[in-house]
């Protein structure tokens, strides 16, 4: 068996552009679940309208990048808005049902044929990095120990993760103010803090805005670390790791949702490594599974890691027991 | 006029040249409500044709369950909204005003459930309770320095109400940690952080254990001579008789009975509204129409402005009170 490769393959993924993605995208994520309280499990459609619209800008209408960058953004912040308008009075579960559906629709947009030539269709945009590409100042890739990285994804790396500083700091700052104050306690009880004279639904757009545009650093990041986009990295699974990567890395905490993204990756690279090795070597007989099915079961046991995790650790890595046990009285 | 209090707040409470009757006008009213409907599909739950609330005094809200007491008081604070009606709140008109805007004029309102928020700290939930927060806007909110010495002000604010209402020992604990009683006396306490002059208390002894009581009765006398008017809902006569200056009674949505608690709890309707019309045994005898029309014949003159809307009333029949009793009860659940 090759320790080295498997090694290599899981400790690179503390750190690797896909890590930076999830990592920023539960950062948002955070400051709508863990925070707020509002359940938007339309996470991937923030991500999915910020690289689009860097892409489109771009490679279809032939924008300057960093154009592209604010369609990008500010997509998300209409994405926001029209997600918020109808839904932010009502009850929270309305706004589960709505950003599901809105997500859907925002991916299906994307792939629809009648559209193909604006966004590609299912085949997705090409060629709209090679300005963020040319300004990488790294020569040559990375060999050191264990990890080994090429120039590209160096860049996107050091890009990636200042991105992920910044938007930790933000998510710091305004969670320890008393902005923040309010924002935790609409998560408690929102007719308590509507009777101590605060606009909770101003406060709950404000949120809802926040978290999509800190998701949408982490579109560009995906879509700049492929240098493409494709409809249907966006679907709902995404959204499903990130909510797993949240409440893994203890929701409602600043690092949280790095952690989480770091050992959500970490762990699935292991077993996805691991595995197959293991199989080709005849340490899993062929009759339990053969190759084919190791990633299925690659998954099956990160979701059994999960589920034990909740089960003795509910309040995730970085949470404070004594919240959890709060919701038990 | 008692020597031992403040002239305005006597005066407040002299509830002597007020018409028993439903309502009454007051010399000095903080509230006016006039009009005010609300209808649960066919049900009618509020429907009162005039109260006034008079400044500076404790006012209670008393009456069977389905009442419409909780309904009217979220009518009132913008919590639900009235298919007619309207009511004044120092002369300004608050009706379809939302519930934050109806706070920040003045009048702050608990819960019949009470809403400590569980997982901030006693402190942070008194802290969440100022309001003209520099920091509550996101962009200043960044920058600390912008609202560190007015966190500090409402911090010290904080703390002297958590001494007097003798929470100060919880203050870094979760507010979910803390008992009923706790609770409650926490949002009472949250409520005045906002600085009201009127609290509107839902069931303030709700689930408080008896122990806790008198301290909190205590807490709602200091409400009143602070000068804050008060209107609560409750159903513990004995809380009623100790701390009210004037009871007001609803009964099946309407006001039935205006007085001090003494004259409204030998009241006749008072008396039918709870127990029913029956409540004499007449029931049994056969003659329940007759007591039925008896109270129905007494009341247009009494209430008086209740004719004003013109509204059609629906009287209470004898072949059916409970009935509409348990229909209320379902509107209100």
């Amino acid at each position: 068996m090759d320790w080295n490769t498997i090694f290599s393959v899981t400790v690179e993924s503390l750190i690797n552009p896909t890590t930076i993605v999830y990592a920023l995208a539960a950062i948002g994520l955070n400051v709508h679940f863990g925070y707020t309280g509002l359940l938007n499990f339309g996470q991937s459609a923030f991500l999915g309208v910020a690289a689009y619209g860097l892409a489109m800008s771009v490679a279809t209408y032939g924008l300057p990048f960093f154009v592209g960058i604010l369609v990008g953004l500010a997509g998300a912040v209409v994405l926001a808005l029209l997600l918020g308008v109808p839904t932010l009075r009502l009850r929270a579960d309305y706004l589960a049902i709505v950003t599901i559906a809105a997500a859907e629709i925002v991916r299906l947009l994307f792939r629809s044929v009648s559209l193909s030539k604006w966004t590609g269709g299912s085949d997705g945009l090409q060629r709209f990095s090679d300005d963020f590409y040319s300004r990488n100042p790294f020569t040559t890739g990375v060999n050191l120990w264990l990890f080994s990285f090429d120039r590209r994804e160096l860049w996107v790396m050091v890009v990636g993760w200042t991105l992920v500083l910044i938007a930790s700091l933000v998510v710091f700052l305004a969670m320890r103010s008393p902005w923040g104050r309010v924002i935790k306690a609409i998560r408690e009880d929102e007719d308590a803090v509507r009777s101590l004279g605060k606009n909770v639904f101003s406060y709950k757009m404000q949120s809802l805005v926040l978290g999509g545009v800190l998701g949408s650093l982490g579109g560009f990041v995906f879509a700049l670390s492929r240098a493409a986009v494709q409809p249907d990295t966006f679907g709902t699974e995404f959204t499903f790791y990130m909510y797993a990567i949240v409440i893994l890395g203890g929701a409602a905490r600043v690092l949280g949702p790095i952690l989480g993204a770091a050992l959500f990756w970490v762990l699935l690279n292991f077993i996805n490594a691991l595995l197959p090795a293991m199989i080709s070597d005849g340490l899993i007989p062929r009759w339990v599974m053969d190759a084919n099915q190791a990633g299925a079961v690659g998954y099956i046991l990160v979701g059994a890691i999960l589920i034990l995790l909740l089960i003795f650790r509910p309040q995730g890595i970085l949470g404070d027991k004594r919240e959890v046990m709060l919701d038990a009285r | 006029m008692p020597a031992d209090a403040p002239p305005t707040v006597a005066a407040a409470r002299d509830f002597s040249n007020v018409p028993r009757q439903p309502g009454a006008a007051k010399p000095d009213p903080i509230l006016v409500a006039d009009g005010v409907v609300r209808r649960f599909g066919g049900l009618t739950a509020v429907d009162v044709a005039h109260l006034e609330i008079q400044r500076g005094s404790i006012t209670a809200l008393i009456g069977p369950n389905g009442a419409g007491k909780t309904t009217f008081f979220n009518l009132l604070t913008g919590f639900d909204r009235p298919d007619a009606g309207n009511w004044q709140f120092n002369g300004q008109p608050l009706a379809g005003v939302a519930p934050h805007l109806v706070a920040r004029r003045g009048m702050v309102r608990t819960f019949q459930l009470t809403k400590a928020l569980s997982r901030l700290t006693v402190l942070d939930n008194m802290r969440l309770g100022a309001t003209g927060q520099r920091g509550e806007r996101f962009w200043p909110g960044l920058i600390p320095a912008v609202w560190r010495d007015q966190e500090r002000l409402i911090t010290e604010r904080a703390e002297e109400l958590l001494v007097r209402f003798k929470l100060d020992a919880k203050r870094g604990d979760f507010a979910g940690s803390l008992s009923g009683g706790q609770r409650k006396l926490l949002e009472m306490a949250r409520a005045l952080m906002v600085g009201p002059e009127m609290v509107m208390l839902d069931e303030p002894m709700a689930g408080v254990n008896p122990a806790l009581t008198q301290s909190l009765l205590g807490h709602v006398k200091g409400l009143r001579d602070d000068g804050m008017t008060v209107l609560f809902v409750e159903h513990d006569m004995d809380m009623v008789r100790d701390i009210s200056d004037w009871v007001v009674v609803m009964g099946q949505g309407r006001v039935i009975a205006e007085g001090t608690p003494d004259e409204v709890m030998a009241d006749e309707r008072v008396i039918d509204a709870y127990l029913g019309a029956h409540h004499d045994g007449a029931a049994a005898t056969g003659d329940a129409p007759e007591v039925a029309e008896a109270a129905v014949d007494g009341e247009p003159a009494e209430t008086g402005p209740a004719d004003v809307d013109g509204a059609p009333r629906s009287a209470p029949t004898a072949e059916d009170p409970a009935g509409e009793r348990r229909s209320e009860g379902e509107a209100k659940a």
